[in-house]
């Protein structure tokens, strides 16, 4: 008998748990919620995440909130730790909306987290503004609740093969000439940056000779390089998160690898230059936001201005994942004004029809949720600085392409 | 009121909560779920590590292939898995999954689960299982992450992806709700059937192998033969429960849903010590405590929780080795004292029979 | 996979290349795998965590050349810190565990890798960080091989560090009162050997090399707080197959298991190199239980 009562007890504890603080939008302020990456394999990135978040929160909160219906609010955001893991992101999606009432979501980081969450705000009707999962299979599914600030993966290093392709000639090439060596991990974004540089591969005629695969725990690529290394590639594209970019410059120097073009995605975000200094230099990065191209808004004032207040707040240089975080806080400031309400549909409603300019770029959703008023940009490292090279209208200089032997 | 009444009282009490709860919390019945699987997880750990005494870090193995057998044989009735994974859950073709075949899918999925993990059971068990202690533990460690492994570069599976189970048709409604009762169920099930198997002469024989397995083979037991039959029925219910977690997460990551030995691995083991290794009730109480502890550590302790778990498993090994019940049971020797005597009468029964 | 295998036969050069490279990592694998045959050895513990204090060498090296040290002075370095955290770890948990079963002291240190993984996580963040040695690369071959000055110079140190070890355990009192403890504890405890304090400093000692190990990861690799259990597997592997308290066959198991996943890495693809490690520990532990029967057989 005593095993009932003792398992009686443990069931009223459990339920006690029930007790949690409901964060509801009590009083003057709109509580945003966000499940992102604080441990895990994407911490660092959930780290930009989250700060780009804050310091979005701060700046609105500083110049005197958000009016709507003619009330002032403030903002402040409700944080969970997804742990990296795609199905604590939905679980923790969940607990955000039924226990702690929040009615407003922001993303998480990366494409999977988003792409297990989504069907969950679907479910409930509650808006998410994301800013770090750029997956297009995300935006296949006629999500009505899900809206995205980024451009989409494939376009990550679209760019990158263009100027390969017109730069050929450099090489003594044909674009149909070229060998090109594609490493990718295996994960919904990887693999979308892939498939959006196949497609522009074949445009081209280019020839794919070593298409790997990376392991997510990654440490050790030269197995890969080696095959670089026999192969003599025109160029090599890498993309596994920070981890990806780190390994592969590293490993390039090490094993004296020249490869002519190399184009890789989070170059900024591992901080490729801080860490290897010369070793990263003529690396093409695609990048979703610079801080020296030209938008502006009021709040931040300009990319460079937030650049700067970022860095004075944090201590780094923002990589574009704390960018667009902070300007998916300023996407639902703009739609709760313009909804007058905090009603879930109307500010849907509201967000739906966004077409706003912001430190970060354009922002417009289409009728699948994502933002279609922003290019990519791609950079390159000169002279231990990231230069934008592309798109023509923003650049800085002329990629220096194929890079020079040494 | 007779022992025996009690016991039933009891029963239909846990049976009415367990009906009832996710009406009287709605908010938590995704975690209500989650800890009538991780009662699964227990149970059938400690069928082979308490009872048996094969401490196993590799029992995610079974329900990783529980979970995908499910998930693919949902699709698969109706799509072509390739293309479903090939889109990731999203892409140009559209799936959908009425009422009718939403329900026969997992209908067939859930026992086609069962089965292959029983089947991985049964084939790798021949292999590992005569390895004994330490050897076995970590051999089953390493077949935990290398299953992961392969599961994150396996193509047609949707690889390091993941994999999306279908979506369910709307009058299913709160999908929470539905794997709800498939866990409280399974849960119920698993408990019923290990509870008459201990008692039964197969109880026996697991048992001793855990207390001398050389002198059970000298008594005459077929002691591989009843190893592997241990570990294939533990299989048989991680199976089902894989299929059930896989739908109610949502989404499956090779690693970190289906083969998940950093945690769903080591939780079942942690679970079943707290609680108390090699008793019935052992497992269940450690499953409940430890999803409390887990959620109140996750909203309290926000970033740290990862390490309060690695620490709560060195205090718990170190100083509580004998888990609740172990230590109850010697705090309290003559409240237990009864019910073992009653035990072994049962079991004397048993054996003249 | 068979283009890859065309590669290696179209290529030696590039085999030698895969082979030299493995063998030179592989120094790194046997000298943490000497340190969990130490302690395996003598205190009767496997050491799960193991991995997690090369990992933590390897952050004492990141850390300290972000403070513009050269990160070879890590080395040391790493292995006096790792001492000290092996000898307090002694003192809090492990002595509570010496004497239970080896089950007992597998899930402690589980507990205890879990701790030190997420401890790392949350204080450096989850991404990965190197410790730049700059030193150069050797071509050989006309380029074809190249082996980094750093992974030869890691090579060199752990062998040194593998004559020191000996020696000490040879020559000094402390390592001889190991020994003795590892023969048989009681007899020593009799003859007048404080075996707790032998504990407590064959677990430091472990921390140590395993530090050191970690320092020369840092330069010749990448660390990030989840490289843990990869290194934890290699080392039991190879303790396996070469035995307790066999140094030269740790070594050798050691740099061929380098060779092999190196060479495995390149021919399965670099996603399948860690799968291959751990169903080859699975396939070690099959075959070593498989000899055990049919020896039993033998006898019956």
């Amino acid at each position: 008998m005593l095993h009932h009562r003792t398992l009686a007890l443990a069931a009223v504890a459990a339920l006690g748990l029930t007790t949690a603080p409901v964060f509801a939008q009590a009083g003057d302020t709109i509580t945003l919620g966000a499940a992102v990456s604080l441990t895990g394999k994407y911490s660092t990135n959930g780290g930009h995440t989250q700060k780009g978040y804050d310091l979005a929160v701060k700046k609105i909160n500083d110049a005197g909130g958000v009016k709507v219906g003619g009330k002032t609010y403030k903002i402040e955001v409700r944080y969970y730790d997804d742990e990296s893991t795609p199905a604590r992101g939905a679980e923790l999606a969940e607990r955000l909306i039924q226990q702690d009432g929040i009615k407003f979501l922001l993303g998480p980081y990366s494409s999977g987290m988003t792409k297990a969450i989504a069907p969950v705000t679907e479910q409930h009707k509650v808006p998410m503004v994301e800013a770090n999962g750029a997956s297009r299979s995300l935006f296949t599914n006629n999500y009505k609740y899900l809206f995205a600030i980024l451009s989409t993966s494939e376009k990550y290093l679209a760019s990158a093969v263009t100027l390969a392709a017109e730069n050929a000639e450099a090489l003594g090439k044909k674009p149909s000439e070229m060998k090109v060596a594609l490493a990718f991990e295996n994960d919904n974004f990887s693999q979308d940056v892939r498939a959006g540089v196949l497609e522009d591969l074949k445009k081209n005629n280019m020839k794919v000779v070593i298409d790997d695969e990376l392991p997510r725990d990654l440490n050790d690529m030269s197995a890969t390089l080696t095959k670089v290394k026999a192969l003599k590639p025109d160029m090599l594209v890498v993309s596994g998160h920070s981890k990806g970019a780190a390994t592969a410059i590293r490993q390039l120097d090490q094993m004296q690898i020249h490869v002519p073009i190399l184009a890789m995605t989070h170059c900024d975000a591992a901080g490729i230059i801080k860490k290897f200094g010369k070793a990263a230099s003529y690396t093409l990065c695609g990048t979703q936001w610079a801080p020296s191209l030209t938008y502006s808004d009021k709040l931040f004032g300009t990319a460079a201005d937030f650049a700067k207040e970022f860095d004075k707040a944090y201590g780094y240089e923002p990589p574009y994942q704390a960018a667009e975080s902070a300007a998916a806080v300023e996407v639902y400031a703009n739609a709760f004004e313009r909804a007058g309400s905090l009603d879930p549909q109307k500010v849907r409603d509201a967000l739906a029809s966004t077409d706003m300019m912001t430190f970060y770029g354009a922002i417009k959703f289409d009728d699948t949720g994502k933002n279609i008023a922003k290019p990519m940009a791609l950079y390159q490292v000169l002279d231990g600085k990231y230069e934008v090279v592309a798109p023509s209208k923003f650049a800085q200089t002329k990629a220096v392409v194929p890079a020079p032997t040494d | 009121m007779s022992d025996a009444h009690k016991k039933l009282a009891g029963r239909l009490a846990i049976l009415a909560v367990g009906l009832a709860a996710p009406f009287l919390f709605p908010a938590y019945q995704s975690q209500m779920a989650e800890l009538w699987l991780f009662v699964v997880f227990a149970l059938t750990w400690d069928l082979a590590g308490g009872q048996m005494g094969y401490n196993s870090f590799g029992n995610v193995v079974f329900l990783g292939i529980g979970m995908y057998a499910c998930v693919l044989t949902q699709v698969g009735l109706l799509y072509d898995i390739g293309i479903y994974n090939g889109a990731r859950g999203g892409g140009s073709a559209t799936f959908v999954f009425d009422l009718p075949h939403y329900l026969e899918g997992l209908a067939l999925g859930l026992p086609v689960g069962a089965l292959l993990a029983a089947l991985a059971a049964a084939v790798l068990g021949a292999f590992v299982l005569g390895m004994r202690g330490h050897y076995f533990a970590i051999c089953t460690l390493g077949l935990g992450v290398a299953a992961g492994e392969v599961a994150n570069s396996w193509e047609w599976i949707g690889a390091g992806s993941g994999m999306v189970p279908p979506t369910p048709p709307q009058v299913i409604g709160d999908l929470s709700r539905f794997y709800y009762y498939f866990a409280f169920a399974l849960a119920a099930v698993t408990f019923l059937v290990l509870g008459w198997l201990y008692r039964t002469r197969f109880g026996l024989a697991i048992n001793a192998i855990r207390d001398d397995e050389d002198k059970a083979e000298a008594m005459g037991l077929q002691t591989t033969r009843i190893k592997v039959a241990a570990w294939v029925i533990a299989a048989v219910f991680l199976g089902v429960s894989g299929g059930i977690l896989g739908n109610l997460k949502r989404f499956i990551d090779p690693i970190d849903t289906a083969f998940s030995g950093a945690t769903f691995g080591v939780w079942m083991v942690l679970m079943a010590i707290l609680g108390g290794k090699g008793t019935l009730w052992g497992p269940v109480i450690g499953a409940v405590l430890f999803e409390v502890i887990k959620e109140a550590t996750w909203t309290y302790l926000l970033g740290w929780q990862r390490v309060a778990l690695g620490l709560l498993i060195v205090i718990i090994v170190v100083f509580f080795p004998q888990g609740i019940l172990g230590w109850l049971r010697e705090r309290f020797p003559d409240r237990f004292g009864r019910r073992v005597e009653a035990d072994l009468s049962g079991t004397a029964e048993e054996t003249a029979r | 996979m068979l283009d890859n295998l065309l590669i290696l036969v179209q290529a030696p050069t590039i085999t030698v290349d895969l082979v030299l490279n493995g063998i030179l990592v592989g120094a790194i694998f046997a000298l943490a795998a000497y340190g969990m045959a130490l302690v395996w050895g003598v205190m009767n513990i496997i050491n799960i965590a193991q991995g997690e204090f090369v990992m933590l060498g390897g952050y004492v090296a990141v850390i300290m050349s972000a403070h513009g040290v050269h990160p070879l002075l890590a080395v040391p370095v790493a292995a006096v810190l790792l001492f000290g955290l092996g000898w307090l770890l002694y003192r809090t948990v492990i002595f509570r565990i010496v004497e239970r079963d080896l089950f007992t002291s597998i899930l402690a240190t589980f507990g205890i890798s879990i701790v030190l993984q997420q401890l790392m996580n949350t204080v450096f963040g989850g991404d990965v960080q190197v410790a730049q040695a700059h030193l150069g690369t050797l071509l050989l071959m006309g380029g074809m091989v190249t082996l980094a000055q750093i992974k030869l110079l890691s090579f060199a140190l752990a062998a040194v560090l593998a004559v020191v070890l000996v020696l000490f355990l040879r020559r000094s009192r402390l390592g001889q009162a190991i020994r003795a403890t590892a023969q048989n504890a009681r007899a020593a405890r009799v003859l007048g050997i404080d075996t707790d304090r032998v504990y407590a400093a064959t677990f430091g000692l472990n921390a140590a090399l395993c530090g050191a190990c970690g320092a020369l990861v840092a330069m010749a690799y990448t660390v990030h707080p989840y490289i843990g259990l990869p290194y934890t597997i290699r080392s039991f592997m190879i303790v396996i197959v070469a035995g307790l308290g066999n140094l030269a066959g740790v070594i050798a198991a050691g740099l061929s298991l380098g060779a092999a996943e190196n060479v495995a890495g390149f021919v399965l693809g670099t996603q399948y190199q860690l799968a291959f490690v751990f169903l080859l520990l699975v396939v070690v532990l099959v075959w070593r239980n498989w000899r055990l029967a049919r020896k039993r057989q033998y006898l019956k």
